[in-house]
């Protein structure tokens, strides 16, 4: 177990340190209501073992980046944090509902946006965001719509069809309808992989102002490791569904005698056992 | 039940039918084939026999809320598979919506669906072939009651069928209404068929609806005891659908399935 996690972030314009992230099967103490809580959670698949009782939290405002190989068991995690996949054991709170027992109350403060879950493309742009309105509860929609719009560029596709827009512009559409009713809690699976550098810069400038604005808490996963450097400030490395390594991303790598952010990424990669040894 | 939620369905249904006419037409073109066919062979029949039996309430009117049956059925069925079709299981099951309210949507679209099919049956066979529902008298409403029961519970069953074995099973469910309408007697008397078939049509509460309306049209009476035998069947088939589709859906949550449900299985 290692103190992780020290950065300071803003709530209502008043600093207070973020708690501290455990790192296996050991609850975080609930110092500053994170606004969601994993604790000791684990995914069997038959005798596969997914997800080994990983325990993390995401503070208000805080921008974690969870990294791994394929099949670290990332989208497991965050298939688990939605609601749509059942943990084997362990829980998850999210803006202290307990997902498990209070599934519509938690799943009310969580939104996300993935590459591979588009909206429906035969709907046009306001169409898919009307109806998630109103599957999230979304109040005073049209203020919220033009919000949206504005903040990923949208206004000359309102009324275009999904199915006809580019992938790119497809992302900009699911993260509209994640922050449509301002999550809690937002978690985004690549949310850049398919959009050139130009706009992937402004889609996390948006996303940092967002998760700054609202106290919104972000997990995000990515293999671009210099975008994980610009946005999160504290990563979370899984390999083999556990969690080896903690930390800022920009302190991180010369830890354990790397250069950069990616060059650590592989090193776990190759040599998980290794650098989970070291951490403990 | 938050209603909000349950409107989302239904909503997304009308988004997707105002911009479609590959949607619309069907609403409209089936049914009426379906009411010309049978009226026109209802007249034929009558023409056949110099009996004062009446063959176009007893006959194209079973046709009429047989098809009535079959699209609400059809209704929920099709407001799933939209979801399935567009791969939206992930968008719309990570949001706070309950089952019971996403299948309360899933109905209200059949209702809303299968009641324009309803009117548009009702004209045709009215105008074109001069069908009276007074002849139903009272027991036109608890007729039509059941069969929305009965077809809603098939809607039910059906798409937890097609969420077990994936996308590929909507095949198993498209002739479901076909494999029954031998068993729900809408074409003949429970009595034409024989035994271990009238043991099966019994379980059925169309069968009961069908012997029912030939019997009021013929002037005979209709217990009330196969009217509330009828409207409990309905009933419990509802219960034992919901029961499949929740134990279904907690079968597809657990597994994984709902997040790789293109794949057609995890195993």
């Amino acid at each position: 177990m290692g103190t992780l996690c020290n950065r300071r972030h803003l709530r209502a314009g008043k600093p207070y340190d973020c708690i501290r992230t455990t790192m296996q099967a050991e609850p975080a103490p609930a110092l500053h209501d994170p606004v969601l809580r994993v604790e000791n959670l684990r995914k069997h698949y038959g005798p596969v073992e997914a997800v080994k009782g990983i325990s993390f939290h995401v503070c208000p405002g805080e921008i974690v980046g969870l990294l791994g190989v394929n099949g670290a068991g990332k989208t497991t995690t965050i298939s688990m944090i939605l609601g749509v996949l059942e943990p084997t054991a362990g829980s998850i709170h999210i803006d202290s509902f307990n997902l498990l027992r209070q599934r519509s109350r938690a799943l009310s403060s969580t939104n996300f946006a993935a590459v591979y879950a588009p909206l429906p493309g035969n709907l046009t742009v306001y169409e898919n965001l009307r109806v998630f309105a109103l599957l999230y509860g979304v109040h005073d929609f049209p203020a919220r719509l033009r919000a949206v719009l504005d903040a990923f560029d949208l206004h000359k596709f309102r009324n275009t069809k999904c199915g006809i827009l580019s992938s790119g512009e497809q992302t900009r559409v699911g993260l509209a309808k994640a922050m449509l009713n301002q999550p809690r809690i937002l978690l985004l699976d690549e949310p850049t992989a398919s959009i050139d550098p130009a706009s992937a810069r402004d889609i996390r400038s948006t996303i940092r102002a967002f998760a700054a604005r609202t106290h919104t808490g972000v997990l995000w996963t990515s293999h671009n490791m210099y975008e994980v450097e610009e946005v999160c400030s504290r990563v979370m490395f899984l390999s083999q569904g556990e969690i080896i390594l903690s930390g800022d991303p920009r302190t991180l790598p010369a830890q354990y005698g790397k250069s950069t952010l990616e060059q650590l990424f592989i090193s776990v990669a190759r040599e998980p056992l290794h650098l989970g040894a070291f951490q403990s | 039940m938050n209603l909000s939620r349950v409107a989302a369905i239904p909503l997304r249904q009308f988004y997707l039918y105002r911009g479609s006419a590959a949607r619309i037409v069907p609403l409209f073109a089936w049914v009426t084939i379906d009411m010309v066919l049978w009226g026109f062979m209802t007249r034929f029949l009558g023409s056949l026999t110099h009996t004062h039996y009446q063959f176009v309430p007893a006959l194209l009117g079973a046709v009429l809320f047989w098809d009535f049956m079959t699209r609400v059925m059809q209704g929920v069925t099709t407001a799933f598979f939209e979801d399935v079709w567009s791969r939206n299981f992930l968008n719309i099951f990570a949001t706070p919506i309950t089952m019971p309210e996403y299948i309360a949507g899933l109905l209200t679209t059949s209702l809303a669906i299968s009641l324009v099919g309803l009117a548009v049956m009702i004209v045709v066979a009215t105008a074109a072939f001069g069908l009276n529902f007074a002849a139903y008298g009272a027991m036109l409403l608890p007729f039509v009651f059941i069969l929305f029961l009965n077809g809603m519970a098939l809607g039910v069953a059906s798409i937890a069928i097609v969420l077990r074995f994936g996308p590929a099973a909507e095949w198993f469910v498209w002739p479901i209404p076909a494999l029954l309408a031998p068993f729900a007697c809408v074409y003949y008397p429970l009595a034409t068929l024989p035994a271990p078939m009238q043991w099966l049509a019994r379980l059925l509460p169309p069968s009961y609806v069908f012997e029912g309306m030939r019997a009021v049209v013929s002037g005979h009476a209709f217990h009330g005891t196969l009217l509330a035998a009828a409207f409990a069947l309905a009933i419990g088939y509802i219960v034992l659908a919901s029961w499949l589709f929740a134990r279904v859906f907690r079968h597809a949550v657990q597994t994984g399935l709902i997040t790789r449900y293109s794949a057609e299985t995890v195993s």
